[in-house]
């Protein structure tokens, strides 16, 4: 049974207000679900709430919150928002449906008054506030969660938007999963014959892992890595894995903080070996017969500063073919960032279109597909790869590079 | 003669029947779901076709990303709802969104849920309980 504290039972029972005590109910109802024996303080909140997700009813609820008075309604602990599903200053450029854009203000809008700030991104530990070892934490996209427990040795569960959104008005999540170091420990051995040097390689490797995970608490040691990756590496690493596991942490030997202990022996764990064919198996299945291509795509997880400046160095001086489209994302931080470092302009000059605040398969990607003619998509990502078949689209992945040469050729180039 | 099948203390409170709709497959509420139709409309989904409106969905493992947490809300809040979701296996997100959209949730029973309930049968389900009644 779950014990709460005196101050967490006064939240529960309506001193502190009606808002905060149906965020404690719905805490304490996940608690006893998961048996949970306690609360954990968690010192930030990050809310996955776009509208697709959200809906009408979504929006309507956070309005209705947004009606109490401010000491009733606003967040306790910093509470910041994963992308969003338009992009304010440029949903035209994609044809988005005004109506798309209308619900998405109202939403940001309830948020605001609950004192959540609009950060409106998925790589927060990469620009806002990295987490540290230790702390625990309440977050929601499923590529900042693995990210956040296995780089840093930070602890968070997978919190899908109500339950973020009722750690940011108490402060408290239940105790269950990645906060115990038992759930923390590998349950599986993988050994890589070769380390990855591309975004996209690093990317197969995570979905390879990914698939090989049988539920939310397996987690993979990681042998064989022959070098330090770089943080972009290791987020489109852990994104993929995430995607296609539903997993929340991953140990590297040697490179990641809470290796050492993740397992008493690893001859026990099952074992399995990853090498180059593997990675040219997953990237084969989604290649084409013919070199048809509509949209390239940089998304899922958002875009660094060094991504977008790389991406900018590919496409500075060349055009984008007219009959495709080339979308990037990253958060407004960023934007600002390539907006005066010269970047935006080097991807604007191409014919590229560069969106803040928001991640492709987030931002009602069906729709767009319809009012854009998209199927054909080619991208980097093995996360968007994963995810946006279910939208209809046909995906193709490769490098940085390669992505870009198509996008100027108008059709795939291999 | 009716037959009791125990779970873990679930999500919901008080008595909820209905009819059962079961397949041994996942369950996505992206996905999976039509919710202006109220049918299942994953092709490759085993119950593709299949109204869930008004009947208790039985199903293997919750699958999908982050988004289910608000999604259930939204498919509580139309017109085409389930009664409740039996598992055999839930995730945090299941978890949570059932908690958030009020829709009755059990799972980890001591028997598959997928094979000992057939399609057409009548449940009695005590959510806080965690147990399921063959009627």
């Amino acid at each position: 049974m779950v014990k709460l504290t005196a101050e967490e039972d006064s939240l529960l029972n309506g001193d502190a207000g009606e808002v905060r005590s149906l965020a404690m109910r719905h805490i304490v109802e996940v608690a006893r679900f998961f048996d949970a024996e306690r609360l954990v303080p968690v010192s930030q909140a990050h809310i996955m709430a776009d509208t697709e997700a959200l809906g009408e009813p979504g929006v309507q609820h956070l309005e209705r919150l947004a009606q109490y008075d401010w000491d009733d309604r606003r967040v306790l602990i910093p509470t910041i928002t994963d992308p969003r599903g338009a992009d304010f200053k440029a949903y035209e450029k994609i044809r988005h449906d005004t109506r798309i854009v209308e619900l998405e203000a109202r939403a940001r809008d309830a948020f605001i008054a609950l004192g959540v700030l609009m950060t409106d991104t998925c790589i927060n530990y990469q620009t806002i506030l990295p987490p540290v070892k230790g702390e625990h934490l309440a977050f929601g996209d499923t590529g900042v969660c693995i990210y956040t427990n296995s780089v840093f040795g930070a602890r968070t569960n997978y919190e899908g938007g109500p339950s973020a959104l009722a750690a940011g008005l108490t402060g408290r999540t239940p105790a269950y999963g990645f906060h115990l170091d038992e759930h923390r420990r590998a349950t599986q051995r993988i050994v890589i014959e070769e380390t990855p040097d591309s975004y996209d390689a690093w990317g197969a490797l995570g979905a390879l892992i990914g698939e090989r995970m049988r539920s939310y608490y397996d987690v993979p040691y990681i042998e064989g890595v022959t070098r330090a990756p770089d943080s972009d590496e290791l987020k489109h690493f852990g994104a993929a894995m995430a995607s296609y596991g539903s997993t929340a942490m991953f140990h590297i030997a040697e490179l990641t903080p809470e290796a050492e202990d993740a397992c008493d022996s690893k001859s026990v764990l099952p074992t399995t070996r990853l090498g180059k064919a593997d990675i040219d198996a997953y990237q084969s299945r989604f290649r084409r017969d013919d070199p048809g291509l509509d949209v390239v795509v940089f998304a899922a997880p958002q875009l660094s500063l060094l991504e977008l400046q790389k991406l900018a160095g590919l496409l500075d001086g060349r055009t984008v073919s007219s009959a495709v489209s080339l979308i990037a994302t990253t958060n407004p931080e960023m934007k600002a960032a390539a907006d005066r470092m010269g970047l935006t302009e080097k991807i604007e000059n191409a014919g590229g279109i560069l969106l803040e605040g928001v991640c492709f398969y987030q931002m009602h990607a069906r729709d767009l597909a319809a009012a854009n003619g998209w199927h054909r998509l080619m991208t980097n990502s093995a996360k968007l790869t994963n995810i946006i078949a279910g939208y209809g689209y046909e995906p193709i992945i490769d490098t940085m590079e390669r992505c870009v040469d198509s996008a100027v050729a108008g059709k795939v180039m291999s | 003669m009716s037959r009791l099948i125990k779970g873990h203390a679930g999500i919901g409170s008080g008595i909820v029947e209905g009819e059962a709709l079961v397949a041994k497959d996942n369950f996505s509420a992206r996905y999976d779901l039509d919710l202006k139709t109220g049918r299942f409309s994953r092709p490759s989904h085993k119950l593709y076709g299949e109204s869930f409106s008004g009947r208790i969905i039985v199903l293997d493992i919750a699958k999908g990303g982050v988004a289910s947490a608000w999604m259930l809300h939204v498919l509580m809040s139309g017109t085409h709802r389930p009664k409740a979701l039996l598992l055999n296996s839930a995730n945090p997100i299941m978890a949570q969104g059932a908690s958030f959209g009020r829709m009755p949730l059990i799972d980890r029973f001591e028997d598959d849920v997928t094979t000992v309930i057939k399609t057409g049968d009548w449940l009695r389900l005590n959510p806080s309980a965690g147990t399921v009644e063959v009627v």
